[in-house]
């Protein structure tokens, strides 16, 4: 009986979250890195008697000072005192995942390697002697299969043991006698300094001869940091006359070296690695050619998955609702209760619920092909069109994918990029991208006008918001950040068949995000909608002489340039600040019709034209997002000011776009 | 003979042998994390259907990079 506490690391895509899901199952709860941007999954789990708290920490290649994600995970091998640390490794990438292990030996981690996908790297002709690699890193070797309950009982037997017989792993280690001896040197100085001795002296000196910024720092406050200093310098120009490259180099070569050591004895591969799947299916999905094509296709087909396969559900649903608002005024007559509940409660959230079934098959997609391996091939494919029109990384690309979704996940996304000004300008055009909240809206209008051809309106739309993203990119590059050039260096992870397992929790994560945020910011906004509607007492609902319509008449005017001066659409408009699928919700109440059906496609037939329809689908799209995004991006940024550069931003994109549109709408005599 | 990276065309194959002088720090320490060490086995596997980044196989596994950032790395072919 014992309390643990376990630390799970390993490079990105090696199915450490998996691990991570399959050890904690629900419980767990996502929070940041105390004063940091960084995410931190925290759970636990009970074996054998022993309560074991788990951290998930990020994914890392290195744990040099490159990144904030890091400089997280090194803190926590260093200043938290985690009993274990399981190393995830990918089996089919041991070579290079051993570099991360090297590392956290390096600070004397207590380490449990857990060897993960066995299967692919007997699929690429790999044989791991797991017990000889166990035998020369020291520490335990456990073969699991994170998707599956494979290996578990052992690995959680093994961390168990590993906790009560801590390795100093350090120990372990064997670089190149030239090296050693001169990391030997300067330890001997480090040492002088008991105040620096809570991480091991050879990791201090280590990190000095790779230019460390952080170490360099924590030396300056050092009494001995002249002689640190001095020979920092000694060691470092003389290993650059010996090996003729930077200190820097030397270190990295040494640990490839130990590595390649290691890998002598526990591991055998084919002479000739035959082409492996992933290789093939890459011939074909990143050809020149093809790349582009591809890329749009799958773009496409998944926006006509979304409505096919969404549409039966949806119906189902709206009949639901529909059933229920008649039955509670069937049965409490027509009083300000039932007025209530079905204008207010039935009319707001019933009518966001009506899609959650796009919504859901939507996140189910976009995690099938984030978890496949595609979206890396995607970020390899639109990097350069990214890069050399935007400015921006590959990765970019990601966010502003999972944008189409919720820019809420999508500003959280923008996590995964290194370089700061980057990924704030993908910030400010994440909410570009035609989130799922706006498809309601679409939905609503292009099925009232564009029945013929809905696919298409809607990918134009989507058009809009990635070529308006662009162009604000372009000039935000230009102006507020410049200078700004962050490496593209990205691994492209072999394609996996994603587990069933995976992909539900990420959709139902995601889509119980959505139904939160319709259950709490939406609730509030229907029944502020439906108090604005249903007061001052006695006035008609929702009419214009309702404290709603007197707002609306006051603010419509300002959209009269754009086709729709009307005082509706400009109450809908301010409501869909709160929430863009509030706009759907708007109308319905205004109109005292339902979501969905021929009442509504009436009420809009009589104030927008198959053009203004349009422009107010365009003015949708592009105006201020949701406070659900704003609030992300002053959770991410830190502050008030990036939330409120991008409302005004939104806001005069917006209506600058929507003009544009309709004077050419008119000019080209669709009006 | 030295080529760069860059340089190398798609299918090609060779001996990482030196980071010339220059360059990006940050990219270099990111680039030597990620295998790209003195004696490391590289092939180019691929370029981007733009003509930027490449794909490049390096310890047994791939990574792209943009042509801007393999310009450093010189290769024995």
């Amino acid at each position: 009986m014992a309390n643990l506490k376990i630390g799970l690391a390993g490079n990105p895509n090696v199915g450490k979250t998996t691990l991570f899901n399959t050890l904690t199952g629900l419980n767990q709860h996502v929070g940041n890195w105390p004063g940091k941007t960084v995410a931190q999954a925290k759970g636990h789990y009970k074996h054998n008697g022993n309560e074991v708290e788990v951290i998930d920490l990020p994914g890392n290649y290195a744990l040099s000072a490159h990144s904030m994600e890091e400089i997280v995970s090194r803190d926590f091998i260093v200043d938290e005192d985690a009993d274990v640390i399981v190393n995830i490794i990918d089996a089919a990438n041991i070579e290079r995942n051993l570099y991360l292990t090297v590392q956290m030996m390096e600070l004397g981690a207590n380490l449990v390697v857990a060897l993960n996908m066995n299967k692919y790297a007997q699929d690429k002709g790999y044989t791991i002697d797991a017990n000889k690699l166990s035998e020369l890193l020291g520490v335990p070797v456990v073969e699991i299969e994170a998707n599956s309950d494979t290996g578990k009982e052992e690995l959680l037997k093994t961390v168990e043991q590993a906790a009560q017989n801590p390795v100093n792993t350090t120990e372990r280690l064997v670089y190149n006698n030239e090296l050693k001896e001169h990391i030997a040197e300067l330890q001997a100085v480090i040492e002088e300094d008991k105040n620096l001795l809570d991480v091991p002296s050879s990791w201090i000196a280590i990190k000095l001869l790779e230019n460390d910024e952080i170490v360099e720092e924590k030396i300056e406050g050092s009494s001995k940091r002249n002689n640190i200093q001095a020979e920092t310098k000694k060691v470092k120009d003389h290993l650059e006359g010996i090996f003729g490259e930077g200190s820097e180099e030397v270190i990295a070569n040494a640990r490839y070296a130990f590595i390649d050591g290691l890998l002598k004895e526990s591991l055998t591969k084919p002479n000739h690695l035959k082409v492996s799947i992933s290789e093939k299916i890459d011939k074909i999905v990143t050809n020149r050619i093809l790349g582009f094509p591809i890329f749009i296709v799958i773009m496409y087909a998944m926006f006509e998955i979304v409505f096919t396969f969404g549409a039966p559900f949806q119906d189902l649903i709206d009949e639901f609702f529909g059933i229920l608002g008649d039955f509670i005024v069937g049965s409490l007559g027509e009083t300000m209760l039932s007025s209530f509940l079905v204008n207010g409660l039935i009319g707001g959230v019933g009518g966001v619920l009506v899609f959650l079934p796009q919504i859901i098959l939507l996140f189910l997609i976009i995690s099938f092909l984030e978890d496949c391996g595609y979206l890396a091939r995607a970020a390899f494919v639109m990097d350069k069109l990214m890069h050399k029109f935007v400015g921006l990384h590959g990765k970019a690309f990601i966010p502003m994918l999972l944008g189409f979704g919720c820019g809420v996940p999508g500003i959280m996304a923008t996590r995964t990029m290194e370089n700061e000004k980057d990924r704030l300008i993908t910030m400010l055009i994440v909410p570009f991208m035609s989130c799922s909240a706006r498809m309601p809206v679409y939905l609503l209008l292009v099925g009232a006008f564009f029945a013929a051809n809905q696919s298409l309106v809607i990918l134009s739309l989507y058009l809009v918001g990635i070529i308006v993203a662009v162009i604000v990119a372009f000039i935000l590059r230009k102006t507020t950040f410049k200078e700004m050039s962050a490496p593209f260096v990205m691994e492209l992870p072999d394609y996996k068949l994603p587990t069933i397992r995976g992909i539900l929790m990420h959709t139902l994560e995601k889509s119980w995000g959505f139904i939160k945020k319709a259950g709490t910011i939406i609730l509030v906004a229907s029944i502020v909608i439906w108090m604005l509607s249903y007061f001052p007492a006695g006035v008609e609902y929702g009419s214009q002489e309702s404290a709603i319509g007197t707002i609306g008449t006051v603010i419509a005017p300002v959209f009269a340039p754009l086709g729709f001066g009307e005082w509706q659409p400009a109450v809908a408009l301010a409501f869909g600040l709160v929430a863009k699928e509030v706009v759907v919700g708007t109308f319905s109440s205004l109109f005292g019709v339902a979501e969905e059906g021929a009442g509504i496609i009436t009420a809009m037939h009589g104030i927008f034209t198959p053009l203004t329809a349009y422009v107010f689908m365009v003015f949708v799209l592009l105006y201020i997002p949701c406070f659900a995004a704003l609030g992300a991006i002053k959770q991410e940024t830190g502050g008030w000011k990036y939330p409120l550069i991008m409302s005004a931003v939104t806001l005069v994109t917006a209506y600058v776009v929507s003009f544009i549109v309709y004077m050419v709408g008119l000019g080209l005599g669709l009006g | 003979m030295i080529k760069k990276l860059n340089e190398l065309k798609s299918g090609e194959t060779g001996v990482l042998a030196s980071y010339g002088s220059g360059g990006d720090l940050e990219l270099k320490r990111h680039l030597l994390g990620m295998g790209f060490v003195k004696g490391a086995d590289v092939e180019v596997e691929k370029v981007a259907p733009l003509g930027d980044p490449i794909q490049v196989k390096v310890k047994g596994y791939s990574v792209c990079l943009r042509k801007e950032e393999a310009k450093n790395i010189e290769i024995e072919v």
